[in-house]
């Protein structure tokens, strides 16, 4: 079952990267709403109690302790979740635009969803990094071929960055790799139980614990390492934008979760010092830059590296209301910031222009796109009984529990969130229209079952974010116990 | 019981959600029904509730599901109706709903007809959340909730630039005080392990805790009241948000929403009575909003800006009331104060509709024979909230006058009353002014010159009569009338008996009451003589002396904020972006980058293909390897 996730995507992929007949919108659409289906059909039978469900493992390598193994607990299934339900709705986006070799782009973003489950079912290390590597070839090539201005040269920055970032990891996996206790057949294991028995001393874990940092620091991406996303995501098509900042930037954080922690839980009393600083002082450093941007992509942008610092405080705390938070904020993160890059695509195509000074009269002549943007942007800053409250409100505890100075701090986020978020609706909604804006074209219907969708998560979700922290919470008892700080 | 109960908020709910749906294909005078309808049976439904706790009932507390729980971090979507929450409810609904009739006639034939009713009905969703909920979670859900129906409706005429930074502006101060209320939260968990008030109250007096630990609660949760209720230093939003609608003012900038950090910290005094210092510091700030914002009434000529700063006043005055304890002296000028600044704004809005939308009180003046109803209950409801003996603003002002005598002394008292003489100033200025003399408008003006439609008029003739017989809930027990200090009584099981001026001799008393009524019948006259007798009009900017221009400059705060914060942020934002964003950390990105290819160039040229150089480069590693070894 789990196994069908990655290769129905995977098949597709191949298809339609083969063969130019087929209606590629169409396949694309129906294998990922096929992969939503199947998600919805695994949540209905799953066991939120912290095992894994629907595992699968295939022999792979045995001699060296490598299996092709897949599995679901609470975390895997909720950010598999968040993958399919943003997987239909990137798709159905992708169609507002003609592309030229749309099979491609289309073919190129199911290989996608297929490394992007993979790398959130997978159980044993090295399929981990495989997927997680895989995930980046058809990125790479969406924002190279399709993407905007200086796209080869913005592009090359932001596939060596986050490879030469991987590449450390796969080091600090290896070194836990040869610690590890054998699994019968071979002398060592790749298995993620055995990684975590691993048992290594002080500055082994250090040297561990910084090399996962490097590759998730870079993916999120956090302060300092941040600079190659804003360029990538104004020149990335927006499928692309999306694909990176509503999906692909969970992987840094699930990695932290799921890897970076357990695996050298000895550097975190080291560790997590340094990293909580970066993570809250790149919140406030890049609100702050929000504050004045002019590009709305850009800006956007810049809120979701403040977004994702957050969540990665929330979890490198490494406690249960911080840990709770984390998962459910990326869960609405990514429907936030898709329905946000959705709307500065769609106001782009209209204006012309992504410049905000170029906008405005917008909620005069577009009522219904101005509604729903709204909305998203109400998600986006976290007013209660809208998506982004209740898992800002768990990450801010978390922190405030880790050192109440560093709560505060992070607690800047919802004076700063609002005001670059409303001075960018004002800018673009409000106020007399301009040369460009007089004769703005409502939503289509298209775009109207896109931040339709988005909208109604954004309330539903809103209102009833308690079943998704059940889905997670025997696995977050588990892996928090698995872990001796 | 309890879906009634989960009527009361949802009702609004639907109805903004209906008329947010479908509003713009129905008639106005649907969507205003619709709006109007599911206010007034909430609000019938709370005069249920009202009976039923009056008649002697238990509070009641009915969950509809859990919100969210990790662990004991649990908060329920819970209701709490007692006394006191059943109190705002009504005011809430009860004030609401003729304000929601009001806007049939005065948003008549605006384009967002629909629009405007959907926010309104969504205000008092989220207003009625605030003051139901059971936790300080639920609270905190109205307390962003209403803060965003402000930032809608302040911005509602959107086109105009200035309105929607009004709107943003008034958003953003109060989530300044919302983060403070947020770490509140944070801290009162850390110690109560709940965020329901009956856990939290009932665990308070067993903890024991430092007087410290709950001075610092006390004051986080005041910074939320400060930035809602527009208190120094968070209250420059308020005027500004004046750019709302008019009825928008009455009901959200006057009656309601704004006293919301009132019922915070009513709600939580049993942390309060704990914390004399948190209470000192809300009575201080108070006492000094009062004051800095009735000088500054005293020189505004926009008729809602006036209002805008007396409502400023007005609730400090209630801080003040709360800072000396006495919680049901509080409520009871929210209470009142909801009816005559609910009336004053909708009088002012009459005016502006019949002028076509004039704001500037010297374009004014001889209003009351054209507009014969507005006049009258404008008229009263000045009265009324000058402290003329008997109205209902008289015997709330004096409830708040005593307890302060007697919480802290003659000082307190002398500033206290003075902050009421200031608004007997203002408000009878702005009524002599703007009523009497000579029409100083245009022609064109002065021939459309018209009273309100009735459905405009009868909101204001019903709230005119509570504002003259307000009084009647709260009468002092000085007069050993029954029924004394009724409302008083009602909410004690919320609010508890705390009342300092119980303290005061019935001599004392009267004196104190005696005092404060001369100083507001001679403000009045004396406005009366310069503005009516002598028909002064407001000097031009120019012609104002030192003193006054600062005041109409409004003690220059909003500058004072512009090149204190906001700037030096704005500046540092750019700052940010090229330097160390752009320049320095993605230069040294990209120096890294660069380094790599440079030395790759020169690594290349050991590559050049020449059998004698590689053989060469072999030996001289292995001497250096054998060397090594040796060494």
């Amino acid at each position: 079952m789990a196994l069908l996730l990655v290769l129905l995507p995977l098949i597709g992929s191949i298809v339609l990267l083969a063969s130019r007949a087929l209606p590629a919108r169409m396949v694309a659409s129906g294998i990922a709403l096929a992969n939503l289906l199947l998600t919805g059909f695994l949540l209905m039978g799953f066991q939120a109690d912290g095992r894994y469900n629907y595992e699968v493992s295939l022999p792979w390598i045995p001699q060296a302790g490598v299996a092709f193994r897949l599995g679901l607990d609470g975390i895997s299934m909720l950010m598999v979740l968040l993958t399919n339900l943003l997987a239909p709705l990137i798709v159905l986006s992708i169609g507002t635009r003609d592309y030229d070799r749309e099979g491609r782009y289309y073919g190129l973003v199911l290989l996608m969803l297929a490394a992007l489950n993979g790398v959130f079912m997978a159980l044993d290390g090295l399929l981990f990094y495989v997927f997680y590597e895989m995930a980046l070839i058809p990125i790479y090539f969406i924002c190279a071929i399709w993407g905007g201005e200086n796209r080869i040269r913005i592009t090359l920055k932001f596939f060596l960055y986050t490879f030469v970032g991987s590449l450390f990891m796969l080091v600090a996996l290896l070194a836990v790799y040869y610690q590890s206790p054998s699994d019968g057949v071979a002398a060592h294991s790749f298995a993620w139980e055995a990684l975590v028995a691993a048992e290594l001393d002080a500055r082994t874990a250090g040297w561990v614990m910084l090399g996962f940092f490097l590759a998730f620091a870079v993916k999120m991406p956090l302060f300092p390492f941040h600079t190659w996303q804003p360029d990538t995501y104004v020149s990335a098509p927006a499928g692309g934008t999306m694909l990176l900042s509503g999906i692909m930037l969970k992987m840094g954080v699930y990695g932290v979760i799921r890897w970076m922690i357990p695996l050298a839980p000895e550097a975190w009393h080291v560790w997590a010092p340094v990293f909580l600083g970066l993570a809250v002082f790149g919140i406030v450093y890049a609100s702050l830059i929000a504050l004045k941007q002019s590009d709305l992509k850009r800006l956007i942008a810049y809120s979701s590296i403040a977004h994702v610092g957050l969540i990665a405080a929330g979890v490198l705390v490494w406690n249960k209301t911080g840990m709770q938070g984390g998962l459910l904020q990326m869960l609405a993160h990514g429907i936030n910031v898709v329905g946000l890059f959705f709307v500065a695509d769609a106001l782009e195509r209209r204006v012309g222009s992504r410049a905000l000074f170029d906008m405005g009269g917008v909620a005069r002549s577009a009522p219904r796109l101005a509604a729903l943007y709204f909305i998203v942007t109400l998600g986006a800053i976290a007013v209660p009984l809208t998506n982004g409250f209740a898992g800002e409100f768990l990450l801010l505890n978390g922190v405030w529990k880790y050192h109440y100075a560093l709560g505060a701090a992070a607690g800047l986020t919802i004076i700063l969130g609002a005001a670059y978020m409303l001075r960018a609706y004002g800018l673009a909604m409000f106020g007399a229209a301009g040369p460009y804006t007089e004769a703005t074209p409502d939503a289509d219907r298209r775009e109207l079952i896109v931040l339709g969708c988005i909208a109604a998560l954004v309330l539903v979700l809103g209102f009833f974010p308690n079943w998704a922290l059940a889905l997670t919470d025997g696995s977050v008892n588990r892996i928090l116990g698995a872990v001796q700080l | 019981m309890d879906i009634l109960i989960a009527l009361i908020p949802f009702l609004p709910l639907l109805g903004a959600a209906l008329n947010g749906l479908v509003g713009a294909r129905l008639p106005e005078r649907v969507v205003g029904w619709l709006g109007s309808g599911t206010v007034l049976l909430s609000f019938l439904f709370s005069v249920y509730l009202f009976a039923h706790l009056h008649g002697g009932a238990e509070p009641i507390r009915t969950t509809l599901y859990t919100f969210l729980a990790v662990d004991s971090f649990h908060v329920d979507f819970a209701f709490l109706i007692d006394p006191l929450s059943v109190w705002m409810m009504l005011i809430v609904t009860g004030v609401g709903f003729p304000i929601h009739v009001y806007s049939i006639g005065y948003m008549h034939g605006d384009a967002g007809f629909w629009r405007f009713f959907a926010y309104l009905n969504l205000f008092i969703f989220s207003m009625l959340l605030l003051v139901m909920g059971d936790n300080l979670v639920m609270l905190f859900f109205g307390w962003e909730g209403v803060g965003l129906c402000s930032y809608l409706l302040i911005g509602f005429w959107y086109d105009n630039r200035a309105y929607g930074k009004a709107a943003r502006k008034a958003f953003i101060m109060n989530r300044i005080g919302d983060l403070g209320l947020l770490l509140g939260l944070f801290l009162i968990f850390d110690i109560f392990d709940s965020f329901a008030y009956a856990d939290i109250f009932s665990r308070l007096p067993v903890l024991r805790l430092d007087p410290a630990v709950l001075t610092i609660i006390g004051l986080l949760l005041f910074v939320g009241a400060i930035g809602k209720s527009a208190q120094i230093p968070l209250f420059t939003w308020l005027p500004d948000a004046m750019a709302g609608p008019t009825p928008v003012s009455a009901l959200i900038h006057a009656a309601t929403m704004v006293t919301a950090g009132i019922y915070l910290v009513a709600r939580c005094h049993p942390i309060y009575s704990l914390a004399p210092t948190a209470l000192e510091v809300v009575a201080f700030i108070g006492l000094l909003t009062s004051l800095v914002a009735g000088l500054i009434a005293l020189c505004q000529n926009d008729i809602k800006k006036v209002l805008a700063y007396s409502t400023v006043s007005q609730l400090g005055l209630m801080f003040v009331a709360l800072g000396m304890g006495a919680y049901a002296a509080a409520m009871f000028h929210v209470t009142t104060h909801a009816f005559f600044k609910a009336l004053l704004f909708l009088g002012a809005g009459s005016v502006i509709h019949a002028l076509g939308g004039e704001q500037d009180i010297r374009r004014m003046g001889g209003l009351r024979r054209a507009l014969p109803v507005t006049y009258w209950t404008f008229l009263l409801a000045t009265l009324a909230i000058s402290g003329v003996p008997l109205l209902s603003g008289f015997f709330s002002k004096d409830e708040i006058l005593a307890n302060t005598f007697a919480g802290a002394g003659t000082g307190w008292w002398v500033l206290s009353a003075l902050g009421g003489g200031l608004t007997a100033l203002y408000m009878s200025r702005l009524l002599f002014v703007t009523f009497f003399g000579n029409f100083r408008g245009t022609e064109e003006q002065r021939a459309h010159l018209h009273e309100s439609p009735r459905v405009m008029t009868i909101p204001l003739v019903v709230l005119a009569v509570l504002s003259v017989a307000g009084g009647l809930l709260n009468l002092p027990h000085l007069l050993h009338v029954p029924g004394a200090e009724w409302l008083a009584h009602f909410l004690s099981p919320s609010v508890g008996e705390s009342r300092p001026a119980h303290l005061l001799s019935a001599q004392t008393e009267w004196l104190l009451m005696g005092a404060a009524s001369l100083l507001a019948l001679s403000a009045i006259a004396w406005a009366y003589w310069a503005y009516a007798v002598r028909q002064s009009v407001p000097k031009d900017e120019a012609a104002l002396s030192r003193w006054e221009r600062v005041l109409a400059g409004k003690f220059y705060f909003d500058e004072f904020y512009d090149w204190v914060i906001v700037r030096p942020v704005e500046r540092l934002s750019q700052l940010l972006h090229y330097y160390a964003d752009v320049w320095a950390i993605d230069g040294l990105v990209n120096g890294v980058g660069t380094a790599v290819q440079r030395i790759g160039v020169e690594f290349r040229r050991l590559q050049n293909g020449n059998i004698e150089y590689y053989l060469l480069g072999m030996v001289v590693g292995a001497v250096l390897l054998f060397l090594s070894l040796w060494l």
